[in-house]
């Protein structure tokens, strides 16, 4: 290890043979290079310009009140500011006004206070330094023996390691008593309703329109055009008064229409579209962000939050990013009116991936 | 000032100041600590400043938050929005949300405040950060001052969760998100995830609950634990006494620099305002988090390139370095290993910068005492240790604007994931040998 010329102050104090021999006792394992620097002293004491030319003194001393009375004048421009620009209007140009006045006069009255003080402690204040003596950290060996006696003549008196059955009674009682405030926590959220549950269902069902989000209006399919993608929201969410966002929050879901032929369906899940029109989950599976950007001519669903990528054209299947699971299709159909509508809910939990998943 | 004593033998004359003083130290004892602190020596170098940034700060945070607490409300119960700023007027928001845009456009200097507030915070971290950078390279967390790191360090996980919970409170689209995110995390967590997002939620996300609960965590316990750490931290300071760096005269055994009283208090008093007006200029000149851009929280729209703020960054850019496919199903469960896996390994940095001090003594088996501050180009292999952490963290960091490195620079967004994957894995190592 490459020495410079100052660290050995410390090597030749730590060792044994120097200086310091009461920080010496206990050093371990380590092995101390041997460094031959001498420690020169302290350097004789500089004087600056302020102690040596009157002039500069007084120009330092000027400057300092100066400061000081440039922060009395900042608080008040802060308090006239506070009257002189009011927010009474809906401008917002008032609020940029006053906000920057307002702090501008703080600023003023801080710095000024700041930059005083800090100049009068390096140009005017006795400059000297002082220096202090170290001590070991750890108390004198008979104060340690004096601490040990005082626990072992407690020990003795209260019979606490000789009344064996007292004191891991009292120990029980000490690990079970702050149980019952544990318990009390379980109010945190309602008794009488499971999460794998909720989290298993949302509003779709059947018959169910899909909707313009945030309008609610109703989407007909022949509205969608090839290339097109909308926020769509279930018919009924926005007139929900309790737990809209709590529905919304699984319900949202994107629709996009492509040309049947890019669509690759499994057998399965064929009749689940519609003439090339799909709806997915918009919650993402990774840690429910909306997957909100849809780039049209790659099919492409991608995360703004993580950027986890998604094919539209393949059930949406992960093709990128920390997912791991597609997104969930919701199965689709037209009603007598042309209006999109939902065969039934989705068919597996949307969103992210918790425990009980399966 | 002078009064004359009343009280018969004493001296004719007698100051104001010399009397109260004796009153008080009658009742205290006060003398003892002024004779004994006053005129401690205290090292300088500007280093040593990036503590007391944080400090100030923080003292800045907590009068900015003091007075933001007596208009804002932490209640998600939905209201119509009839304040100042025309774009939202009409629009149904939670009352912390439309109290925190009353705060900015209804009350005058409100919004001072509150941009003081959030550049305070992060200010707060940012020093920190620093703050520990200095003391790590230097090696000042050596014998005897291992726990003191440890609080340092538990300090900067709580300053996170102050700062977390702070932006969760406007319940605004961004923030909103954020919570979003959260409770896919905690979702993710084998066993107790489903359960554990229930209880935090009050029922499912977002639920009407987690606003007022974030409220009493960021404004009550953090803070509690906080002052109490913090007091603890800085009169570790004064039991140790402050490293130094070597130079002529300057020992081992002694503390060399300017006194407590006056030179120290002035220019660390002085340096306590001029924080606190950097702080200001930038509240007045620079707006932060503008909610009002954002909109309320709703579930479903999200606007490409939304950003934590920069000190969780960390933690959501690990999130995204995963590839695809981490998660399967076992014995009936699913196994969310994309979660797993960044919560595990940043739990284990954490824990591995925690113990660093004890991690360091055992190796060398340096039991003495350590009061002069190292050169980093004096411990090597420490420094390259440090520049490997700093290399991790900092891909982590990058990777949460891997979206905006992609689109900024005309990167595809699969070559920067998998660069900075590269950086984050590979990259500690490189940094470590060059360091060394």
């Amino acid at each position: 290890m490459a020495q410079d010329d100052h660290s050995g102050a410390e090597l030749v104090a730590a060792d044994s043979s120097h200086a310091a021999p009461e920080f010496a006792g206990s050093r371990g394992t380590v092995v101390v290079p041997y460094d031959a620097f001498e420690n020169p002293g302290f350097e004789p004491h500089r004087p600056r310009v302020t102690d040596e030319d009157p002039e500069r003194e007084k120009r330092a001393q000027r400057t300092v009140y100066t400061l000081f009375y440039l922060s009395i004048l900042g608080s008040v421009w802060a308090i006239a500011a506070y009257i002189l620009f009011p927010m009474e209007g809906n401008d917002v140009g008032d609020v940029r006004l006053n906000n920057m006045f307002v702090g501008l006069g703080a600023t003023l009255a801080l710095l000024g206070l700041g930059f005083g003080a800090v100049h009068w402690g390096k140009s005017l204040m006795t400059s000297a330094e002082s220096i202090d003596t170290r001590h070991p950290i750890g108390s004198t060996e008979t104060t340690k023996q004096g601490a040990v006696e005082v626990f072992r003549q407690a020990d003795e008196e209260s019979g606490f390691s000789r009344r064996s059955v007292i004191r891991n009674s009292l120990i029980g009682a000490l690990l079970v008593f702050p149980l019952p405030a544990v318990v009390l926590f379980r109010g945190l959220a309602p008794q009488d309703e499971h999460p794998v549950e909720l989290l298993s269902h949302t509003m779709w069902k059947q018959g169910t329109r899909l909707a313009l989000d945030p309008s609610g209006i109703p989407i007909k399919a022949s509205d969608v055009t090839i290339g097109s993608a909308f926020h769509v929201i279930p018919e009924g969410l926005n007139e929900l008064g309790h737990g809209r966002l709590e529905e919304k929050a699984k319900a949202a879901v994107l629709l996009m229409r492509l040309n049947p032929d890019e669509l690759n369906e499994a057998a399965d899940r064929a009749s689940w579209s519609y003439d090339g029109i799909v709806a997915y989950s918009k919650i993402c599976t990774h840690v429910g962000c909306p997957v909100a950007l849809y780039e049209q001519h790659t099919h492409h669903l991608l995360c703004p939050c993580h950027q986890s990528q998604f094919d539209v054209a393949n059930h949406c299947e992960v093709i990128f990013g920390p997912a791991a699971r597609a997104l969930p299709q919701l199965p689709i159909a037209i009603d007598d009116e042309g209006y999109l509508i939902a065969q039934s809910d989705f068919t597996e939990p949307v969103g992210p991936s918790f425990w009980e998943r399966h | 000032m002078s009064t004359t004593s009343t009280q018969a033998p004493a001296p004719a004359k007698r100051s104001f100041t010399a009397g109260a003083a004796d009153y008080l130290n009658d009742r205290t004892g006060i003398a003892v600590a002024i004779k004994g602190l006053g005129r401690k020596a205290f090292p300088d170098h500007w280093s040593f400043l990036l503590g007391e940034v944080a400090l100030f700060s923080f003292i800045v945070i907590l009068v900015t938050g003091t007075f933001l607490t007596f208009f804002f409300q932490a209640s998600m119960a939905e209201v119509e929005y009839d304040g100042s700023y025309v774009p939202l007027k009409g629009v149904e928001m939670s009352v912390a949300m439309a109290s925190t845009l009353d705060i900015s456009f209804d009350i005058r200097g409100g919004l001072f405040v509150r941009q003081m507030h959030h550049w305070a915070a992060l200010l707060f971290i940012a020093a920190i950060g620093l703050h520990m950078l200095r003391v790590f390279f230097t090696g000042a967390f050596r014998k005897p001052r291992e726990i003191n790191w440890v609080f340092g360090f538990v300090l900067f996980i709580l300053a996170m969760g102050e700062g977390f919970t702070g932006y969760s409170l406007p319940d605004d689209l961004l923030s909103g998100n954020g919570l979003r995110i959260i409770d896919g995390m905690v979702k993710g967590m084998p066993i107790i995830g489903t359960w554990t997002s229930f209880l935090l939620f009050g029922g499912e996300f977002p639920g009407t609950a987690i606003v007022g609960r974030l409220y009493t965590l960021h404004i009550l316990l953090l803070p509690l634990i906080l002052l109490a750490l913090i007091a603890v931290h800085v009169g570790y300071v004064f039991i140790h006494k402050h490293t130094q760096f070597a130079g002529p005269g300057r020992e081992v055994t002694n503390s060399v620099g300017p006194p407590i009283l006056p030179i120290y208090a002035a220019k660390a008093g002085g340096f306590m305002f001029i924080v606190w007006g950097v702080i200001a200029l930038i509240a007045a000149l620079f707006t932060i988090n503008p909610i009002w851009n954002y909109g309320p929280y709703d579930p479903s729209p999200v606007s490409a390139g939304t950003q934590p703020d920069w000190y969780i960054g960390f933690a959501d850019g690990a999130l995204r370095l995963i590839p695809p496919g981490w998660e399967f199903v076992l014995f009936d469960r699913t196994w969310s290993f994309n979660i797993l896996v960044p919560l595990i390994g940043l739990g284990l940095f954490i824990l591995v910068v925690l113990s660093y001090p004890f991690i360091e003594a055992f190796v060398t088996g340096d039991k003495r005492e350590h009061h002069i501050a190292d050169r980093p180009r004096n411990a090597p292999t420490r420094t390259a240790i440090g520049a490997a952490g700093v290399t991790f963290y900092a891909g982590l960091w990058a990777a949460a604007a891997s979206d905006i490195l992609a689109t900024h620079f005309m990167l595809t967004m699969e070559g920067v994931i998998h660069a900075l994957q590269a950086t984050v894995i590979i990259g500690p190592f490189i940094a470590y040998f060059i360091s060394l």
